[in-house]
């Protein structure tokens, strides 16, 4: 991964990723400025988390780059990537250490603090509720001060509350200039937080605009009440007349 | 490389059962086998009725044996019951409170004693055995077919014995007890000296001719009878093992065991520890996020290997350190079996490695690791001559793939001087590690 050319925190262009004889991304091309928030969204198997796989650096392309801005990239997977058995403080200095920080233990109190959760630095990861175990996943993801965060369905498995919580702390890290890119099927949840909505199918970037003008995209009947349709409607929309 | 191995042992610790089971299970099998090790095997209970009159003795070739003595031949071999009846033997047996019984005839001593006489009779005695259990009847059968022959022995020599007093009393002559009465034996030698004193008076030639007939055969007799006495006691032990050591001198059976059991240990901890570790990589998603960009699928393969030697070896120290308890231990080749150790777990946790990387699950990896490890580790124990030639070289083949024999050799001969060599076997698991070490990492490739 190298720097980007632009002021772009994060440029992709001409992702090709090929499984055999199946291709999985078709030449996709992405980018996300800073403190911007991207929601990538799509249909199952379109391509979604290959395509963060790859913007991570954790999949290797077979043709295109990816190129990022100083910090980097931190890479926060679907499942929390912890160890249950080690406690929310040692799990922390474990990954501060891997990234070569020089005061580790400084790293883990940051992070404890911005996740809130330092009174619970004692208690093994496993004992913690799902919502605070995605925290503590995406602390680490934030450990090596990243300019683009990348989250794969961060709010799967998590109840309203928990969810709200987790994008308050996420929007907490948007104000200081991270760029956040998410993967979802939740469209509502795509609305709500991303300014902007990229959408995936069959390997390829079929959009890429705001909630308002995906919903531009198609002409879709009012609502019952008269009034304009949501946008998960407006999305199945634009999908079927794009031909996925 | 270093963090994640602490942070193995951090999460090994937290895991109060798994590092009970690390400790415990070295001491508990140190405890079982240095208890078979110091033991003898258990004494079977065997029920006596010894039928023969109170005081009546076994005599024969001039020696005697009496009731007590044939009770203690067989007591000090095995737990005797004693019983007052057949029947009641034959019922102690068929309770189970004696595995065999044991009945002396009324009449064994005038049989025995009968061999020695003009008409001899068999001496049988009756063995009764409860067959419920064939396992307990074949170690009852072997200790008393072991206890017959060396009575039959006994006896065999006792007559041999007895005999040659006989052919004495025939060349030299003497007194004779028979039916209460004493008999002069003239003997042969005797005879020749009289026979040639009564030749030198002779003038017949016809009769000195008879006369000289027979001191010819009583010469030819008495020396051909002097031969008797070394065929006697030939016949009485006619074959006499004499048993030569050649080539290396075996390592003591206890040192063997030892290694058997510190082998079977250190592979099971290590391959079944490794294997889940590295499995539990994947299942905790941590993998992918190791090695984006923190540290190389090399480096976490190390870790593991790092993590399988260090526990793998300080299980063996355990273990041997419990065994020391019953059975000496060599502590100054120390530096020997503990590098032998110290391979031979690094090998096994290569083999860990390799089955974590492959099976990607932490259940799929135990499972594994005890199908490949129970069958190579058996073969590798079939003796070399317990098998033909093909399978044996099959077995030898099949054996080498795996760490287990050559760590198996490399303990036993660090433990033991009298041991295989050592370096082979060593430089044999140097090459087993790289080779699984090289499997795991192909295998990490798409884990």
């Amino acid at each position: 991964m190298t720097e980007p050319r632009s002021t772009q925190a994060l440029l992709a262009s001409g992702i090709v990723k090929r499984f055999g004889d199946r291709v999985a991304l078709g030449g996709i091309g992405f980018e996300a400025g800073p403190g911007e928030v991207v929601a990538v969204i799509g249909p199952n198997g379109a391509g979604k988390t290959t395509l963060l796989t790859i913007l991570a650096g954790i999949t290797e392309p077979d043709e295109g780059s990816v190129e990022s801005s100083g910090g980097g990239v931190g890479w926060v997977p679907q499942q929390a990537a912890l160890y249950r058995r080690l406690t929310v403080g040692e799990n922390l200095l474990l990954f501060a250490r891997l990234q070569g920080h020089d005061d580790p233990q400084a790293k883990v109190d940051q992070m404890l603090e911005l996740t809130g959760l330092a009174e619970r630095q004692g208690d093994q990861v496993g004992s913690l509720s799902g919502g605070n175990q995605q925290r503590i996943n995406i602390a680490v993801g934030l450990m090596a001060d990243p300019a683009v965060l990348l989250l794969d369905e961060p709010s799967v498995g998590l109840d309203p509350a928990q969810r709200a919580r987790l994008w308050q702390f996420i929007l907490g890290l948007v104000k200081t200039g991270t760029a956040v890119v998410f993967s979802t099927h939740d469209i509502q949840e795509a609305e709500r937080y991303a300014e902007r909505i990229f959408v995936v199918a069959d390997g390829s970037g079929v959009f890429d605009g705001t909630a308002t003008e995906l919903r531009e995209a198609v002409v879709t009947p009012a609502g019952p009440d008269g009034n304009g349709v949501d946008l998960e409607t407006s999305f199945l929309a634009f999908l079927k007349k794009a031909g996925h | 490389m270093r963090w994640l191995l602490l942070k193995d042992l951090q999460i090994l610790r937290r895991s109060p059962v798994q590092l009970a089971l690390l400790i415990i299970y070295p001491i508990a099998i140190a405890l079982l086998v240095g208890f078979s090790l110091t033991r003898g095997p258990e004494q079977s209970t065997v029920a006596l009725y010894n039928a023969m009159p109170a005081g009546e003795t076994l005599g024969f070739g001039g020696e005697e044996l009496d009731g007590d003595e044939i009770r203690n031949q067989l007591c000090d071999r095995v737990e005797c019951i004693e019983a007052d009846s057949t029947e009641e033997a034959t019922s102690l047996v068929e309770s189970g409170d004696a595995t065999a019984a044991v009945i002396v005839p009324e009449d064994l001593g005038e049989k025995i004693a009968s061999l020695a006489g003009f008409n001899p009779q068999r001496p049988e005695i009756t063995v009764v055995v409860n067959g419920s259990s064939a396992v307990e009847n074949e170690i009852v059968d072997d200790r008393i077919d072991a206890m017959l022959a060396e009575a039959n022995q006994l006896i065999a020599g006792r007559l041999a014995e007895g005999g040659k007093q006989y052919l004495n009393l025939i060349l030299e002559g003497g007194d004779f007890t028979i039916v209460g009465q004493q008999i002069e034996i003239l003997g042969l030698k005797n005879t020749k000296a009289l026979l040639a004193e009564v030749q030198s008076e002779v003038r017949d030639p016809v009769q000195k001719e008879k006369l000289e007939r027979a001191i010819r055969f009583a010469t030819l007799a008495t020396e051909n009878l002097d031969l008797a006495d070394p065929i006697l006691t030939a016949i009485s032990q006619p074959v006499v093992a004499d048993k030569v050591e050649v080539g290396n001198e075996a390592p003591g059976l206890d040192t063997f065991a030892i290694a058997v059991t510190a082998t079977f240990a250190l592979m099971f901890v290590t391959v079944l520890l490794v294997a889940g570790s590295l499995a539990l990589e994947k299942e905790e998603n941590a993998f992918t996020r190791l090695t984006a960009g923190l540290v190389t699928r090399g480096q976490i393969l190390a870790g593991k290997l790092g993590l399988g030697t260090i526990v793998g070896f300080a299980v063996v120290l355990i273990l041997l350190a419990s065994l020391a308890a019953f059975v000496p231990i060599q502590w100054g080749r120390a530096p020997i079996w503990i590098l032998a150790a110290l391979l031979g777990a690094m090998a096994f946790a290569a083999v860990g490695a390799a089955l974590g990387a492959a099976t990607r699950e932490v259940r799929a990896a135990t499972l594994a690791a005890v199908m490949l490890c129970l069958p190579f580790a058996l073969l590798s124990l079939v003796p070399d001559d317990a098998v033909g030639p093909l399978i044996e070289t099959v077995i030898t083949v099949v054996t080498a793939a795996f760490p287990f024999r050559p760590a198996l050799d490399a303990l036993t001969g660090g433990l033991e001087i009298s041991g295989p060599s050592v370096w082979l076997p060593m430089l044999h698991l140097l090459i087993l590690v790289l080779i699984y070490g090289g499997l795991a990492r192909i295998a990490l490739r798409r884990f």
